[in-house]
C-alpha cells in the first residue's frame, strides 16, 4: 500500500472505503522496484508533479532480474505517457549503512540520461555517486545527500 | 572542700535528672520527652551506585544454542579491543544519536547522519542499530554496525529509554515524532542520575499500517491509539494468555 500522504490521486482518499477499481494485488512481499509497483516522483518536473487519476506506476525494469534498486532505470506510465526514471531510493533495507526510504523514489529521466526536472528537495543515497559518469546530471541538480 | 560538698549533694540530690538531657527538652505540657537520637546521616556512595547500575551492551549477551562458548569468547574479545580503540558510548532504544562514517562517495569523505535508535539488533561484532530521522518530508532509516570500521564517531545527543524496546512503529506515526534536527546540540546527562524514560504516548496516521500495532503480540505502550473499541476489542482475540504460564517454554528468569 503506498503512503497516505501521497494518496491524492483523484478520489482515492483513506477517510472512504477502498476503491473497488483498484482490484490488483497490494502485496508488501518484494518492496524493492518491480513491474506495477507505485513510484513517488521526487523532483520538480512538470509531468510528475501534475495531478492525475492513477498512480505513476513501473512498468519495465532495465535489469537482468526484473528488480530494481537503486541506480536503476525502469520505465514508468505516467499520465499516460512512458518514460524512463532512475531509482533513488526504495522501501526495501538494502546493505547495512545505506539509506533505507520510507518511500520508493524515482527521478525522471531521459534516453540519454538529462533529467526532466531542475531540482531534487528529496535526500538522496551518496552510493549513486559511485556511477558518477553515468548519473553526474541528476547528481548535479540533487540538493540534499543521505 | 564546702564547694566540693555543695557538687556532691547537688549531685545525689538530682541523680537522673543531671545526666539525661531531658532536662533542657520540655513538651508543651510541661512534660519531659523521651530523648530522641539525632537521625543517623545516609551515606550515598556515589561511586558504589555507579557501580552497582553498570551498563551491559545487549549484543555482549550470547544467544541461546548449542554454539561452543569459545566462539562467543573470541568475539568478546575482538569486540572489548574495538571498545578500547573507538569510544562506543551507552545508548537505549529511543535515544537520538549522531554518527558519522567514512564514505568514499561523500564530501569531505566523511557521513553525518543525526536519528533516533529504533532498534538494536545482532549480538557480537554483527550488531547493528538503526537510527531513524525525517529529512525534507522523507523518512530515512539506516542501519548501522556498531563495530564496523567505518564508523568513525557515534555522539548521543539525547540519552533516554522509552517505553518499548522496538520503536518500528514510527513508520507508522505521524512524521513529527521521527523529526530531529540534523544540528541538535547534545543534551547534558549527568553520570550518576537515572537514565530518563520517556513516556510519550505517539500518535499514528489512520490505518492501515505496516503491522498491526495494536495487537497484543507486539505489546506496545507508547502509542496513543485513537481507534474504536471495536478494533480495539478484536485485537484482543489474538491474545495467548497461556504462553506466561507455559512451562517448557524458556524466558528470562532474571527478574
Amino acid at each position: 500500500r503506498g503512503d497516505w500522504s501521497e494518496d491524492c490521486w483523484g478520489l482515492c482518499t483513506r477517510s472512504k472505503e477502498p476503491d473497488l477499481s483498484l482490484s490488483f494485488l497490494v502485496s508488501g512481499a518484494c518492496r524493492a522496484i518491480q513491474k506495477l509497483t507505485r513510484v513517488r516522483v521526487v523532483d520538480n518536473s512538470a509531468l510528475g508533479n501534475a495531478p492525475y487519476h492513477r498512480p505513476p506506476k513501473c512498468i519495465h525494469v532495465y535489469n537482468k532480474t526484473g528488480v530494481g534498486k537503486v541506480g536503476d532505470k525502469i520505465l514508468l506510465a505516467i499520465k499516460g505517457e512512458k518514460k524512463k526514471a532512475l531509482i533513488v531510493g526504495h522501501k526495501m533495507p538494502g546493505p547495512h549503512m545505506t539509506p533505507r526510504f520510507d518511500s520508493n523514489n524515482v527521478v525522471l529521466i531521459e534516453d540519454n540520461g538529462n533529467p526532466l526536472g531542475t531540482r531534487i528537495k528529496t535526500p538522496i543515497p551518496y552510493i549513486l555517486r559511485r556511477r558518477e559518469g553515468e548519473f553526474s546530471k541528476v547528481l548535479a541538480i540533487a540538493r540534499n545527500f543521505v | 572542700m564546702a564547694a566540693a560538698c555543695g557538687k556532691v549533694l547537688l549531685r545525689a540530690a538530682l541523680p537522673a535528672r543531671w545526666f539525661s538531657s531531658s532536662m533542657c527538652r520540655m513538651n508543651r505540657d510541661g512534660e519531659p520527652t523521651k530523648f530522641q537520637p539525632p537521625p543517623k546521616p545516609v551515606i550515598i556512595d556515589k561511586q558504589k551506585q555507579r557501580e552497582e547500575r553498570r551498563f551491559l551492551s545487549p549484543e555482549f549477551i550470547p544467544p541461546r544454542g548449542r554454539t561452543d562458548p569459545l566462539k562467543f569468547y573470541m568475539e568478546r574479545k575482538d569486540m572489548i579491543q574495538r571498545r578500547k580503540v573507538f569510544n562506543i558510548p551507552e545508548f537505549y532504544v529511543g535515544s537520538i544519536l549522531a554518527v558519522t562514517t567514512a564514505d568514499p562517495y561523500a564530501d569531505g569523505k566523511t557521513n553525518r547522519f543525526v536519528g533516533i535508535c529504533i532498534q538494536r539488533g545482532g549480538r557480537g561484532l554483527g550488531a547493528t542499530f538503526v537510527l531513524r530521522n525525517v529529512i525534507e518530508d522523507q523518512g530515512v532509516e539506516i542501519c548501522y554496525e556498531l563495530y564496523s570500521p567505518r564508523i568513525q564517531e557515534i555522539t548521543v545527543l539525547k540519552l533516554e529509554k522509552r517505553l518499548d524496546d522496538n520503536l518500528t512503529y514510527l513508520r507508522d506515526a505521524l512524521p513529527e515524532y521521527s523529526t530531529f534536527d540534523m544540528n541538535m546540540k547534545p543534551v547534558s546527562h549527568l553520570d550518576h542520575e537515572e537514565i530518563p524514560v520517556n513516556k510519550l504516548q505517539v500518535r499514528m496516521k489512520p490505518q492501515p499500517w505496516s503491522k498491526r500495532w495494536e495487537r497484543p503480540k507486539y505489546n506496545i505502550k507508547g502509542i496513543k491509539f485513537e481507534l474504536p473499541e471495536k478494533k480495539m476489542k478484536e485485537a484482543q482475540k489474538w491474545k495467548q494468555p497461556w504462553l506466561e504460564f507455559d512451562m517448557l517454554r524458556e524466558y528470562d528468569t532474571s527478574k
